[in-house]
């Protein structure tokens, strides 16, 4: 039976076509009735490919192949799709929050101008992530990888009038350009090593492989390699930066594309390309590092931001530090699980974010809020559910994905540590801060944009409608609220799917998903891998309390951080500027993002432009090259003239250049004769 | 499928109607109009007739098809040998697709001399084709030379300020450079007595050619230099950028698109046909200087305050990737290299286009001059990002395949070679997006630029089919790579054969 996975991507792509290429002569009702219908039509296809695949119709892992797209000798790559239970898992995120989205921004968009392009960005965007996550190949993820990128260049940039908005744009795909050289890199090598990059074949060869206990082996090259395109696309360190400039676009845009799903691209691939990953320990531990040290660093900054969405946005990059160390420990699933329920909350943090952000008629400083949930109830409570959330709070749902990731970050056996799972519990308490922090600036104590009433911030989004509803505080019409009641459901409950053993549940997420990670993991050998450690069956009642122990630890971090925050901005409001004057430097250090993107600029960008300019271009380029040329060229013109000297018209001077020249010859003919 | 009475004719049809055109252009009155149209119609005509071509082309058949081969002059023994493979067949076709897109953008901006204009283009063409046709030595260098002088003149007459200082460079450098191929021609003719190239590849290969060995790296090398300026490849680029900046617009996608294929399809036929074995030992320094070229390109477009000496020295970077490819001598490197080449011809003669109609509203190239364009000229906007985003290589477009094949390629002739080159593609998507945001996004800060008009229905009759060949080569890459796979099969077994020879001594 086929499942005709191909409509998934293909039926948004038809969506994006008609409002690209007509949407200028269609009234707003056809675009927006566009716009809808083919993310909904592919959400419900992929929820009939879903009951089909689990009701047993395939067998999973199902391949579908459709043509040759491209190939030179050998060496060839499918259009071709694959269906198992992590891309089911992606797939779903990817179609259901993103058709939600859709349906919050016919209400968000609806005064701005460049309706059509905008809903045929977007459409775009949804037919290159299903592309990426329904690939059965490298490549094709490539092209949609790509594709996103493109997509969050385009939306990044939409009010691109802004110059900040264009740049951010610029800089998002230049970037991600950067990660997508490792990523390519990687290719090459399983193009020379494997001769394919469908996931099947190459994870055929990988399987018969060592583990890779020391040094690079070409399997650790491959997993850094692909670690590289991740931290592109997932914005860890050293590529983060484009992220929280990526908040110029308009928020539904930063909620789907920069918090739900294309950001965790890069989580997806590494956790496909697992059949490596648990192979190369040092690859591993890579990826773990990079996630916890992105997860504190990104946390540190989200602290002092007043920018209620780029509060949001080192969030995002904070909590896809926390994946990575997941993904690095070998918990793939306990990085996919925060990754689903990561994409519930945040696109709804986002989404409230731009309801408050609507509401205020453009405002996004924090310092201009207060005292809103009265203004804007509704708003005000589907945030709360989403900041309980992330900040890890039981029952909901980034409680049991975050706290599955604590758990293996100290336990795995592949590299597990009790020092990432400190840091990991230290950014839990920022997370909680600085999300109680944004809570209560934003809902509590009174309104405080009255004072600024003055001020225009013409630079901000959502400019337009400020002119018209400034000073009116409004709740946002339901077709934006709908969306969010939905979110804030599976924000709540989300995570019961994965209550671990410990709590009595049986982590029917981790099952789902064994299929894809367990099977590589059980292949290898447990005492192949140095860290590999096969649990006694006694050692399990005394885990089980070191587990709940953990557990509490972090529900106190959580607390601890509500309460700070509590204390710092509800409480006594005078002292976080007390605090910040006494740390002096380091405040301002932290405030000032550390100065990465100054750094970047000095160290990269400037010498890089200056020394094109004056080295290559005007150097090599025009002095060197072309001023060899020229000389050359007059230094023929100078013999030129010479000779020309000879052609006198004088008759004896002819005689003489004649015995000159057979005095010449006479002379070579004596020389050849000699010798 | 191979079975039509055309096929030995088509190839002299198809290369010699432009030049039937142009001749008869000749006894028209001066009705700029009625030229145009027939132009125009010489040039569509020329193109349809040429997809006679794929059409009945046969994949995998081994050796040169549609072949024609006649007694020209009996002393010198020179012959008409005309004859196409899967890689010079779309060359042909892709030089039929440009000009009726050049006779397009030329209708509104070319108004003084249009007779001669479009003669020369039409004679352009004829030569342009025949460089790609001819299997015989001497009838290649006919039409090789056949290209310089009216592309000099388009260039000479119909360019911006500079140029005559820019038509004499661009005709002294590839010129110079062409004599050696010529005295190379010479040397075989000599020794061989015959221009023909398969019969001189036959001999050389039997070892049939007198005094070969020795003279054979500099012939290798003669024909090298004819053909690396024309690439052009690092260092002897530097004609490539005046000779843009100054032509006219179809003289610049001509230039771009076809012209310095001409150097890459020379390295592929004759460098790697005649000297397999120069070609692998000299390919080390070849592929350092392609790799310069592609970086180096690169970084200085980046900087340019001119938007059409931006796109020629992207030129610079994409023709080195072409060298790479080809003298990688891996067969997805020489595929990719000859997709690069025909994916260029359409990305960056679009670009050429796009940045003509600009001139001719604006009457500059300055970037300093433009900015916040996308608000005056939406529809202008659009196509110049798609056009953008087909030379950054995106997937599913043009630029993505060949560079993609040929990096691969490359990486699997030596790591370091796919690594250094595959920085191509951040610098690409630095110097093109960065031109974009200077240009398009923004406010809007020249009062002139508010009222530029968005494109009329005849610029986007030149532009859609640049842009729909983009999206197709980018999407079924197959029905293009299935005729070059066998071809460049061919070109690299005398190079892999020899390895082999080498690795078992």
């Amino acid at each position: 039976m086929s499942l005709n996975l191909w409509l998934i991507p293909v039926l948004p792509l038809v969506g994006a076509a008609l409002n690209g290429l007509l949407g200028r002569h269609f009234s707003k009702r056809v675009v927006t009735a566009i716009a809808l219908l083919f993310p909904g039509a592919a959400l419900a296809w992929a929820l009939l490919v879903v009951s089909r695949a689990l009701g047993g119709g395939v067998t999973l892992p199902y391949t579908e192949t459709h043509a040759t797209w491209l190939g030179s000798g050998a060496f060839s790559v499918p259009y071709a799709f694959y269906l198992d239970q992590l891309s089911i898992v992606m797939m779903l995120v990817v179609t259901g929050v993103g058709f939600l989205i859709h349906i919050y921004s016919v209400g968000y968009m609806s005064h701005e101008g460049g309706y059509y392009r905008f809903f045929s960005y977007l459409n775009l965007f949804m037919f290159f992530m299903l592309t990426l996550v329904l690939s059965n190949n490298y490549l094709l993820m490539f092209v949609g990888w790509e594709g996103v990128g493109l997509a969050s260049y385009l939306l990044i940039g939409f009010f691109f009038l802004r110059d900040s908005a264009a740049s951010a744009g610029k800089k998002a795909f230049i970037v991600n350009r950067v990660g997508d050289f490792g990523f390519l890199i990687a290719l090459f090598l399983m193009i020379k090593h494997f001769g394919s990059l469908n996931f099947d074949q190459v994870f055929a060869k990988v399987s018969t492989m060592p583990v890779e206990a020391a040094g690079m082996g070409l399997l650790t090259v491959i997993g850094i390699l692909l670690m590289v395109g991740a931290a592109g696309k997932s914005a860890q360190i050293p590529l983060y930066v484009w992220l929280p400039d990526a908040m110029e676009g308009p928020t539904p845009v930063s909620a789907l594309i920069h918090a739900a799903t294309m950001v965790t691209a890069g989580v997806y691939m590494v956790a496909r390309s697992n059949p490596i990953f648990f192979r190369s320990p040092t690859a591993l531990i890579i990826i773990a590092i990079i996630g916890c040290l992105t997860a504190i660093f990104a946390a540190t900054i989200g602290v002092v931001q007043t920018d209620i969405k780029r509060v949001l946005a080192y969030s995002t990059i904070s909590q896809l530090g926390y994946m990575f160390l997941g993904c690095g420990v070998a918990a793939f699933s306990a990085g996919v699980f925060h990754l689903m329920t990561h994409a519930f909350f945040k696109a709804l943090l986002f989404l409230s974010a731009g309801s408050v952000i609507h509401a205020l008629g453009g405002e996004q400083d924090m310092r201009r809020m207060g005292g809103l949930r009265k203004h804007i109830p509704k708003t005000f409570w589907v945030m709360t559910i989403a900041t309980f959330a992330i900040a890890g709070f039981p029952p909901l749902a980034g409680f049991f994905s975050k706290d599955e990731i604590l758990w293996k970050a100290y336990s795995s056996p592949f590299g597990g540590s009790w020092i990432y799972w400190a840091i990991a519990v230290f950014t839990a308490f920022l997370t909680s801060f600085y999300m109680f922090r944004l809570w209560f600036m934003t809902f509590f104590g009174e309104f405080r944009g009255a004072e600024h009433e003055g001020a225009e911030h013409a630079g901000h989004g959502h400019a337009q409608h400020g002119a018209a509803t400034h000073g009116h505080i409004h709740e946002s019409p339901w077709i934006m609220i709908a969306p969010l009641v939905v979110l804030a459901v599976l924000s709540f409950v989300g995570g019961w799917i994965g209550i671990p053993h410990a709590l009595g549940g049986h982590n029917q997420f981790d099952q789902f998903l064994s299929p894809v990670f367990h099977v590589s993991a059980e292949a290898m050998p447990a005492g192949e891998h140095p860290g590999a450690r096969v649990h006694e069956a006694a050692a399990e009642h005394a885990e089980t309390n070191t587990e709940l122990l953990l557990t509490g630890v972090s529900v106190g971090s959580a607390i601890l951080g509500l309460f700070l925050a509590w204390l710092l901005y509800y409480k006594r409001r005078d002292l976080p500027q007390k605090i910040a004057d006494s740390l002096g430097m380091v405040y301002r250090f932290v405030l000032g993002k550390y100065y990465v993107d100054e750094f970047y600029q000095a160290a990269i960008v400037k010498p890089l432009l200056a020394g094109s300019s004056t080295v290559l271009w005007r150097g090599i380029d025009q002095g060197l090259i072309d001023g060899t040329i020229n000389t050359s060229a007059d230094a023929t013109r100078d013999v030129s003239d010479g000779v020309r000297q000879m052609q006198s018209g004088n008759i004896r001077s002819y005689a003489a250049w004649v015995a000159l020249g057979a005095a010449c010859v006479i002379a070579f003919m004596i020389w050849m004769g000699v010798r | 499928m191979n079975s039509s009475a055309l096929n030995p004719y088509i190839l002299t049809i198809v290369t010699f109607i432009p030049l039937a055109g142009a001749v008869l252009l000749m006894f028209f009155p001066r009705r700029d109009r009625d030229i145009r149209w027939f132009a125009l119609a010489v040039s569509l005509l020329t193109f349809v007739l040429s997809l006679h071509l794929p059409a009945h082309f046969v994949n995998g058949q081994q050796g040169f098809q549609f072949e024609i081969n006649l007694q020209w002059i009996s002393t010198p023994n020179i012959h008409y040998h005309l004859g196409v493979d899967g890689v010079s067949m779309w060359l042909v076709v892709l030089t039929t697709f440009l000009t009726p897109l050049c006779v397009m953008i030329s209708w509104k901006s070319i108004h003084d001399r249009v007779k001669e204009f479009f003669i020369l283009l039409l004679v352009l063409q004829t030569a342009m084709i025949g460089v790609f046709v001819a299997l015989d030595l001497f009838l290649f260098y006919f039409f090789w030379e056949g290209t310089l002088i009216p592309m000099a003149l388009l260039i000479g007459m119909y360019g911006h300020e500079r140029r005559i200082y820019a038509a004499v460079k661009f005709f002294l450098y590839t010129m110079v450079a062409s004599v050696f191929m010529l005295a190379a021609i010479i040397w075989f003719y000599a020794k061989a007595g015959t221009f023909d190239f398969v019969a001189l590849q036959t001999a050389i290969q039997a070892g049939q050619v007198p005094g070969f060995a020795t003279a054979a790296p500099w012939l290798f090398l003669a024909f090298f230099v004819a053909f690396a300026v024309k690439v052009p490849l690092f260092p002897v680029h530097t004609w490539l950028p005046d000779a843009h900046v100054e032509a006219p617009t179809a003289g610049s996608v001509l230039l771009a698109g076809v012209l310095l294929k001409m150097g890459t399809y020379g390295l592929l036929r004759f460098n790697l046909g005649l000297f397999p074995e120069q070609a692998r030992s000299n390919a080390p320094w070849i592929i350092a200087l392609a790799i310069i070229g592609i970086i180096y390109g690169a970084l200085v477009a980046m900087i340019q305050p001119n938007l059409k000496k931006l796109v020629a020295y992207s030129s610079v970077s994409h023709l080195g990737f072409v060298v790479l490819g080809i003298f990688s001598f891996t067969q997805m490197g020489l595929t990719g290299a000859v997709y690069v080449m025909l994916a260029h011809g359409i990305s960056t003669g679009g670009l050429f286009m796009l940045c003509g109609i600009l001139y001719e509203r604006r009457h500059t190239y300055e970037i300093s001059q433009l900015g916040g364009l996308a608000t005056p000229m939406p529809v202008y906007a659009t196509f110049f990002l798609f056009t953008v985003l087909a030379s950054v290589g995106l997937p599913l477009l043009n630029g993505f395949i060949g560079e993609f094949l040929v990096l691969a390629g490359a990486f699997q002739a030596k790591a370091v070679y796919g690594v250094l080159a595959a920085t191509g593609v951040i610098w690409s998507a630095g110097y093109l997006l960065w031109m974009y945001q200077r240009v398009f996004y923004g406010k809007v800060k020249h009062d002139v630029n508010l009222t530029l008009p968005d494109l009329t229905a005849r610029e986007q009759a030149a532009l859609w089919p640049a842009a729909v060949a983009a999206l197709v080569m980018g999407v079924a890459p197959l029905l293009w790579i299935k005729a070059i796979d066998p071809a460049v099969r061919a070109a690299i077994q005398p190079v892999v054969q020899m390895t082999t020879q080498v690795m078992g001594r």
